[in-house]
């Protein structure tokens, strides 16, 4: 038993190893200073130069992609609750005819090829003018973020005791009443968990990016990254202070908030 | 009769509460899917709007049908999804068996491995093309160290190429399989293992005979999931090789786009992207015949 757990421990930090050691690279990359980065064989540990980070917000407007990630980010995470939130309590609570079948449906939704969905959503938003303004990009995220929010949402709700409303409503309180001021605050980690991931998902989120946002001034984090381009060489410094940026957020988020992370994914995903 | 009226009013909240969200997933989801076959039994340039529109039937679809280079986009795009599906669960089971067992500080280690499932998949790539550049790159130097004149252009390679692509994607993704079957793990009571391990079964026999069998509903779910996003795949190919060299990382979801937004050929594109979709629901329904009987018995037992 014993050996067991140590050989356990030992795989465990070889995985953690592989997990970190390639993004720690990238890390130590946006200390270095041009030379140290283009130096052959590379130099191993930086001077510890923010020579990137300047440039990166002076000339490349690092700012503004972060700016951009976290209104459309922000807005999606709002949208996808409040529209969540109301279908997660009709499916878990209300007595709903079809149940597995809108379940069902919802979980299909995650699964399509984005590409079946592009060229049509690029048409629509053409046609509507919202190519580029925000909302053009928070609509198809929030369509997207939808199922795993219910999903998550609907199975917190379910193991709330039905008992707490019902007391609620006969104090005179009404559905609605019981849903704001009983079940919310009670399925607040809930709520918060898939806050979490649908923030995550739309602050990474590139594909519909690309093709949305078509200018610099409001593209997002992962569209500026990609597309960032020296005059003469790659600009690789700049990338990695640039992704240092756009990364420690969620790496935070990831070591704060790991369990409910968990939970969250495995609530969408096994419960299924 | 007060009864049916509260319960009519309960029907109809439900659906008042459940509307916008079927309306936004019915508008944004589902009619994409029609609207894109509809295009693509259309000639759309988009450059060209002089041209119209018109109707060309099933022209799309023949010209697909010869197109080599679609031919090749879909073998490229089976091989990754099968190859890095299959590696990302099998590591993934590894994972999640090392996570399983108590020791200390197996909070952090869970959420050291979340790392790379959180980081956003452009800033990935960028990192992996980077530590293959063939000049400054890492694992050159840690290969070959200080004899610059057996560096490779590993990205330049079509086979070294799509590898790194699937490396790129393991590296990302088996951390969510590994949470998937994680979750199945921890629902196998503690002491079925003890109870086989005093009876004198060694490890592999309890995990061949006990847990894996218990396991498997949890890794089917691994499986069918990590393969529809695998068929997504499209931030690591558009950064670290723009489909080439030589097209051998060109995926079909970046093919499409490619017809559809860089070159312009709407319908066409769309074309690629009902092929895709076709060939996605094919799969689910193989994976829907092949499990789902099974995680269905699964459950009744």
């Amino acid at each position: 038993m014993r050996r067991g757990h140590l050989i356990a421990a030992l795989a465990a930090g070889g995985f953690c190893l592989l997990a970190l050691a390639p993004f720690a690279w990238l890390v130590l990359t946006s200390f270095k200073t041009q030379l140290e980065v283009t130096a052959i064989p590379p130099t191993p540990w930086p001077g510890g130069s923010l020579e990137f980070y300047r440039s990166a917000l002076s000339r490349y407007g690092l700012m503004h992609f972060v700016l951009n990630s976290l209104i459309v980010a922000g807005g999606t995470t709002a949208c996808t609750l409040c529209l969540g939130v109301g279908a997660a309590y009709a499916l878990a609570r209300l007595r709903m005819p079809g149940r597995p079948w809108l379940m069902g449906a919802l979980l299909l939704v995650s699964m399509f090829p984005q590409i079946s969905l592009a060229g049509p959503i690029w048409r629509m938003l053409q046609a509507a003018g919202w190519l580029n303004p925000y909302q053009g990009l928070i609509i198809p995220y929030v369509t997207l973020t939808l199922p795993l929010a219910v999903w998550i949402l609907t199975s917190y709700f379910s193991e709330l005791p039905r008992e707490l409303e019902e007391a609620a409503m006969l104090d005179g309180c009404g559905r609605l009443g019981a849903l704001v001021r009983v079940i919310l605050p009670l399925a607040g980690p809930g709520v918060f968990t898939a806050a979490i991931l649908v923030f995550i998902y739309a602050w990474n989120e590139f594909f519909f990016a690309l093709l949305i946002m078509t200018r610099r001034a409001v593209q997002t984090l992962p569209v500026g990254i990609a597309l960032f381009q020296g005059q003469f060489t790659m600009p690789w410094g700049e990338i990695a202070a640039a992704s240092t940026v756009a990364t420690a957020p969620l790496v935070a988020l990831v070591f704060i908030f790991q369990r409910r992370i968990v939970s969250g994914l495995s609530a969408g995903a096994v419960k299924g | 009769m007060a009864l049916t009226a509260t319960r009519r009013g309960e029907r109809l909240l439900a659906w008042g509460l459940l509307l916008p969200c079927l309306a936004a997933v019915c508008a944004f989801a589902f009619w994409p899917i029609v609207y894109s076959f509809v295009l693509s039994l259309h000639r759309i340039v988009l450059g060209l709007p002089g041209l119209g529109e018109p109707f060309i039937g099933l022209g799309n679809y023949a010209r697909l049908l010869a197109d080599p280079t679609a031919r090749s986009s879909a073998a490229v795009t089976l091989v990754f999804v099968a190859v890095s599906t299959l590696l990302e669960v099998a590591l993934g089971t590894l994972m999640a068996l090392a996570l399983d067992k108590s020791f200390r500080g197996r909070g952090l280690v869970r959420a050291a491995v979340l790392v790379p499932w959180a980081i956003p998949t452009v800033v990935a790539s960028q990192m992996w093309r980077f530590i293959l550049n063939d000049r400054y790159g890492l694992l050159n130097w840690l290969l070959f160290g200080d004899q610059v004149a057996s560096y490779r252009a590993w990205l330049a390679e079509p086979g070294w190429a799509l590898a790194a692509i699937i490396s790129a994607d393991v590296w990302k993704t088996s951390a969510f399989a590994a949470l998937i079957v994680l979750a199945g793990l921890q629902t196998i009571p503690r002491e079925i293992n003890e109870a086989a391990a005093l009876d004198g079964a060694g490890p592999w026999q309890r995990f061949r005979h006990l847990t894996l069998p218990l396991v498997l509903p949890a890794l089917a779910v691994a499986l069918v999931f990590r393969t529809m996003d695998a068929f997504r795949v499209f931030d690591l190919v558009f950064v670290m090789t723009q489909g080439g060299p030589a097209n051998a990382t060109n995926v079909l979801q970046f093919y499409g786009y490619k017809k559809m937004f860089a070159e312009g050929f709407m319908g066409y594109g769309s074309a690629v992207s009902v092929m895709v979709f076709v060939m996605v629901l094919a799969v689910s329904l193989l994976y829907l015949r092949l499990v789902g009987r099974r995680l269905l018995r699964g459950e009744e037992r």
